[in-house]
């Protein structure tokens, strides 16, 4: 691999690195010049476009997507807060219709009772009507018989009973 | 190194002479305009780069077949750069900065192929990059700033009394920029190739160290080739930072 | 025997890569404390970190520079 120019440049006791050579210089600045000129137009006129559409047209598809899978969502949303209104619709129906039905037997159970409390009261009323007479009556007999054998009792000791006093007597025992 | 070439035995060691330019055609002198393996290897760099972002591209496709996810990745990493470091209004110099990053990659990639020539190991090509880069974003910022891109050398953070001082450091430190840019590019493209080559030397000893010597090159050509593309990213980066300088000088 | 001489000094300036490979070591590793503390913020700063090592490299590369400037150039 011994190059004729590393043994010339050794032998001169020079520069053996080639980096330093100058002579090399100019052709490396040269087409290093043409290379980069070459890639700068390369990339800016046919392979960053390219590459920049290609990125903004996938950015756009995903945005697409990104949206329509959203808005799917949205309906997917609204389908079932419809049902949900839909059932709690017809749970409220539900409940509405057993609280009327309540309120209606309540109200005939309400009329029924206070009929038949009427009833009670009434008939309660007339027996104690009744009773009442049946008590006066007996206490009528009572002071009747009390006065007659007061009278009889009075009569038969000898004395003349005055009726009036025998029956103010009378009254005034009974009520004791 | 070079006296032990002409001893004949022991051990031969030409870690430099992968580097020698060569004319393609015949042994006469390097002119300017001859084609030498130079430009052999910068062609194949450009056949390489169009292979992969023309030809690689060609389908369009929405869904990228493998070549074409290889150049929209490279595409999408050097934009994303830019944008970061610089910022958005540095994106119209995206193509400059892609030039750069591509054929940075390619020519370090392609070096490492065993018999070829890196030509980015050659301080005279990167030079003329990193000064590219200089005189491209010294223009810039006076087109862009005029005077004031001054203000990047007057720290206006700083005590006044150390402004000077600081001035001269920074203006020191943005000329020395193009000499680091490329040395570093140059210095570690061939610090990595000379040493492969030396241990490829190795194995001449003897067939006790050869086994050792092959597992080095092995492993150092695959710390090369770590190498190859971390010099190419530090280059564009560091090509980021500086525009940033020139588009916006007080930070 | 002044080559010699730059042999030498050859040697002592490829010492400087090797202490240019401590600071690159002192970066990253740093970079990794960092990193491991608070693993959110480390990936938006790895080009900071490449940043970073880069300038530490390149004063090591510089002295390699120099180092084969003394052998082969002198």
């Amino acid at each position: 691999m011994a190059d004729p120019v590393v043994e010339h440049g050794a032998e001169a006791g020079g520069a053996a690195m080639p980096q330093l050579n100058p002579d090399y210089f100019s052709n490396q600045i040269f087409w290093l010049l043409v290379t980069l000129v070459v890639i700068y137009f390369i990339l800016s006129r046919v392979a960053l476009p390219r590459i920049a559409s290609v990125l903004a047209e996938r950015q756009g598809t995903i945005t697409n997507d990104i949206a329509a899978a959203e808005e799917l969502k949205q309906r997917a949303q609204e389908a079932e807060a419809a049902y949900e209104k839909a059932l709690s619709d017809a749970r409220a129906e539900a409940a509405k219709i057993v609280d009327d039905t309540k309120a209606e037997i309540q109200t005939q159970l309400d009329v029924e009772l206070q009929k038949a409390d009427a009833e009670i009261a009434a008939k309660t009323a007339e027996s104690e009507a009744a009773i009442a007479e049946i008590q006066a009556g007996a206490a009528d007999a009572v002071k009747t018989v009390a006065k007659e054998a007061a009278k009889e009792i009075v009569a038969a000791m000898g004395g003349t009973a005055d009726a009036r006093t025998v029956t103010a007597a009378v009254t005034a025992r009974m009520k004791g | 190194m070079a006296d032990e070439a002409h001893s004949g035995g022991g051990l031969e060691f030409h870690p430099l002479d992968q580097f020698e330019v060569k004319a393609l055609f015949g042994d006469g002198p390097i002119h300017w305009y001859t084609l030498t393996n130079v430009t052999a290897w910068m062609a194949l760099a450009v056949i390489c780069i169009v292979l992969l972002l023309v030809v690689g591209t060609r389908k369009r496709a929405v869904v990228p077949g493998r070549t074409q996810s290889v150049a929209e990745m490279a595409y999408g990493f050097v934009y994303t750069m830019v944008e970061d470091v610089t910022g958005k209004d540095a994106v119209k110099y995206f193509p400059y900065i892609f030039t750069l990053f591509i054929f940075i990659l390619f020519s370090n990639f392609l070096g490492l192929l065993p018999m070829s020539f890196t030509t980015t190991s050659h301080i005279a090509v990167t030079a003329v990059l990193a000064l590219g880069v200089f005189l491209f974003i010294t223009i810039l910022g006076f087109v862009k700033n005029g005077p004031a891109f001054l203000k990047l050398f007057w720290v206006s953070s700083a005590p006044l009394a150390l402004r000077p001082v600081l001035a001269i450091i920074e203006i020191v430190s943005y000329f020395v920029r193009p000499v680091s840019h490329s040395i570093r590019l140059a210095g570690n493209v061939m610090a990595g190739h000379a040493v492969l080559k030396v241990f490829a030397g190795f194995a001449q000893v003897g067939f006790l160290i050869a086994p050792f010597a092959i597992l080095g090159v092995v492993a150092i050509y695959g710390l090369e080739v770590l190498v190859a593309f971390i010099q190419a990213y530090v280059f564009t980066i560091l090509t980021c930072v500086y525009l940033k300088d020139a588009l916006h000088p007080s930070h | 025997m002044e080559g010699e001489l730059a042999h030498i000094g050859a040697g002592i300036a490829g010492l400087g890569t090797g202490i240019a490979a401590l600071g690159v070591g002192n970066v990253a590793g740093n970079f990794l404390a960092g990193a491991l503390r608070n693993p959110s913020a480390a990936g938006g700063q790895t080009a900071t970190l490449f940043i970073g090592i880069a300038f530490a490299e390149a004063l090591g590369i510089f002295s390699f520079l120099v180092a084969l400037l003394l052998m082969f150039a002198v």
